[in-house]
């Protein structure tokens, strides 16, 4: 291993770096200079993606290294998905110091954990190993276990924190659990040398797929989807909202990544069994995900169930088991995360008095408030529904044209019956916002910053739904070969 | 039988024994003591694979340092444990079942056919005089598995900050001294120098 190998991680290492860095600043600020952490939190997550552009593999997009003993992986899957975490995490940072602000709880901790969080998944997406698979999933859980803790006086973010660490830890042992049996088939821990152990002839199919059982549970847990989604509506209903936007947002395309490396890179070769336990997965988890969502009175708690739903679209991605899929499901999970910053965001933003705006009806009447809001969650909301132009449309397109070329009809059609359920309430939310009277007459007021940024969400929102063919291009060169 | 297997048999069992006693014993103290047992056992089955500095480290940190840490938590907090075992009785038999179904599943897998009989797995060759097992582990440490150890640091970085971040209160109202204050104070601070009028003696 020489130097230029090391710097294959050079990203990782610079975000580790300016997190102990911030996390040392802070014991020399004074309290009403804390927005020096914010700077440097931004500029951290911004020249990370200066880091990662500059290798010169970004540009043609083919070029795969790997360094510490194959361990981790450089390819442009993983650039292209860290890149986008980049800018959702500078989003997040931008919408978070609004509401962090607003109940008094800007403390650095928050942006400490949150840049932990975000090595984690960057380890996690470049992972090439199981132990680096686990290691990185530990990293990003710690992290977030914290942040849902994060506002210590409240007890419903301790009840949330809690569950989400009890669960999570129960899935972590089932991964390990998984991926200890598929060390003991194969004898190796690199996800390219068990590939070919897979393929070989001497393969010993009974411990192999009773070690992918035990992987693809802890997989769902991690993603959120049924029958291991009971944790998702407590912990973003508990967290406060600045934290559920960054966990409903980031991780997820750590998880894609992770359930890509393991089911893919590891244990193509076993694509018949997994096809049948995701197909079933994603099947339950659209059609509990939008069913459930309806009775929902508590936003957060209708976007968790939401997520769940949205989630079994990109289990349904991998289901064919080939390049477009895959591509359908990493441009599925991106887009999911773009919208659902702006959804958090408008949340947070309708937040006044240290009360968290969580129920529909704090909504009614924002177009009277404020129109370019209102229009703003109403595209997000249009989009989440899957209504054509928006950019959530050509996700769900994508995912279902996919699984229709694997000729797996029954599956397409589950899920275009189920999104067509779903659109019922996604637009309850956008009829409260334009045909109901506002409850209260308090204005709304935004930082420029924040403004700026869920403008620029909202924009994107509809503008990849246009413009959709670069995104869709990238993701789908990231599996061409 | 050759004493190693002699000697393997009994701590295994000692070491199942107590791992049983652990889950299964009312007062946690115990439960934590017979932990320390289950590690022991454990111990000298690693120096009977020849993982000597396994087996040290597992007595140094989790005997020495962690299971001390724990008896201290487990007698400081007083836990009062009857809400604990309740309904217990209530979810016994879905739980057994659960349990015993998923055993069954898993004995079927793992033992059918020898895959994981001793047969498969011959006991290692012994080392050679002089070899080192703590230099093998560094070396592998510090070469094939570097990044996966620096990340397991960040990880406990991690684990300390979000304790602290958790724990840490600056709580107001809390009479506690300020020394430099003390030391700081000016006499206008605690004393009121009162000027009255003189009043007239009274006399009886």
């Amino acid at each position: 291993m020489n130097v230029s190998n090391i710097l294959l991680a050079a990203p990782e290492i610079w975000v580790f770096t300016m997190a102990c860095v911030i996390l040392l600043v802070d014991l020399f600020l004074r309290e009403e200079r804390r927005g020096i952490i914010q700077l440097l939190a931004m500029a951290t997550v911004i020249f990370a993606g200066f880091i990662t552009m500059r290798a010169e593999y970004v540009h043609d997009g083919t070029f795969i290294a790997t360094a510490f003993n194959d361990s981790f992986l450089r390819d442009p899957m993983g650039d292209v998905l860290k890149l986008f975490t980049y800018f959702i995490v500078a989003l997040v940072f931008v919408y978070a110091k609004s509401y962090l602000r607003q109940f008094n709880m800007f403390r650095a901790d928050f942006y400490t954990l949150s840049l932990f969080a975000l090595l984690g998944i960057m380890l996690l997406i470049s992972a090439n190993s199981l132990l680096m698979i686990y290691l990185g999933l530990e990293l990003t859980s710690l992290s977030t276990y914290a942040l849902v803790a994060y506002d210590r006086d409240s007890s419903r973010g301790s009840e949330a924190a809690m569950k989400y660490f009890v669960l999570g830890s129960m899935a972590s042992g089932m991964l390990l659990y998984g991926m200890s049996m598929i060390y003991g088939a194969t004898g190796s821990l690199n996800l390219d040398a068990i590939g070919a152990a897979v393929s070989s002839d001497k393969r010993d199919d009974l411990v192999l797929v009773f070690g992918l059982a035990f992987l693809v549970v802890g997989l769902a847990f991690k993603l959120g989807v049924v029958p291991f989604h009971m944790w998702i509506p407590d912990v973003y209903e508990g967290a406060p909202a600045g934290v559920t936007l960054f966990i409903a947002a980031v991780p997820k395309m750590a998880a894609f990544a992770m359930a890509f490396r393991l089911l893919q890179t590891g244990l193509g070769e076993l694509h018949a069994d997994w096809q049948q336990m995701l197909a079933v997965l994603s099947v339950l988890s659209i059609v509990l995900g939008n069913v459930a969502a309806i009775a929902q009175t508590n936003i957060k708690r209708m976007l968790a169930y939401s997520t769940i739903s949205h989630m079994g679209f990109i289990l349904l991605g991998f289901a064919p088991g080939t390049g477009a899929g895959y591509g359908a499901s990493m441009y599925y999970v991106m887009v999911y995360s773009l919208m659902t910053a702006a959804a958090f965001a408008t949340i947070i933003l309708l937040s006044s008095r240290g009360v968290e705006a969580e129920h529909l009806d704090d909504f009614k009447g924002l177009n009277q408030r404020n129109s370019w809001y209102a229009a703003v969650m109403a595209m997000v909301m249009f989009s989440m529904a899957g209504v054509p132009v928006f950019v959530g449309f050509f996700a769900k397109w994508l995912v279902i044209q996919a699984t229709l070329e694997a000729g797996m009809l029954w599956l397409a059609v589950v899920a275009v019956v189920f999104s067509v359920v779903g659109a019922f309430y996604y637009l309850r939310v956008v009829k409260l916002m334009y045909f109901d009277d506002p409850e209260t007459e308090v204005p709304i007021s935004a930082t420029l910053d924040f403004s700026l940024a869920l403008s620029l969400n909202g924009v994107l929102v509809i503008g990849l739904g246009i413009f959709s063919g670069p995104l869709i291009a990238v993701c789908m060169r990231s599996f061409a070969a | 039988m050759p004493i190693v297997q002699i000697v393997f048999y009994a701590f295994a069992l000692v070491l199942t024994a107590a791992s049983v006693m652990v889950i299964t014993v009312r007062n946690p103290v115990y439960a934590a003591l017979f932990l320390v047992l289950a590690f022991f056992s454990s111990t000298a089955i690693w120096i009977l694979l020849e993982a000597e500095f396994l087996a040290i480290v597992l007595v140094l940190v989790y005997v020495g340092a962690v299971m001390v840490l724990f008896l201290f938590v487990v007698m400081m907090l007083d836990i009062n444990l009857a809400p604990l075992s309740e309904g217990f009785i209530r979810y016994l038999p879905a739980g057994v079942g659960v349990a015993s179904i998923m055993a069954t599943e898993l004995m079927v897998v793992l033992w059918t056919r020898g895959r994981f009989d001793a047969a498969a797995f011959p006991i290692p060759a012994p080392h050679p005089q002089g070899y080192s097992n703590t230099k093998a582990l560094g070396e592998l440490l510090f070469t094939q598995y570097v990044l996966p150890f620096e990340v397991a640091g960040i990880i406990l970085l991690v684990a300390i900050i979000a304790a602290i971040a958790l724990t840490l209160r600056k709580r107001t109202g809390v009479k506690a001294q300020n020394p430099a204050r003390q030391v700081m104070v000016q006499r206008d601070e605690r004393m009121r120098v009162v000027s009255m009028k003189s009043e007239p003696r009274q006399d009886g």
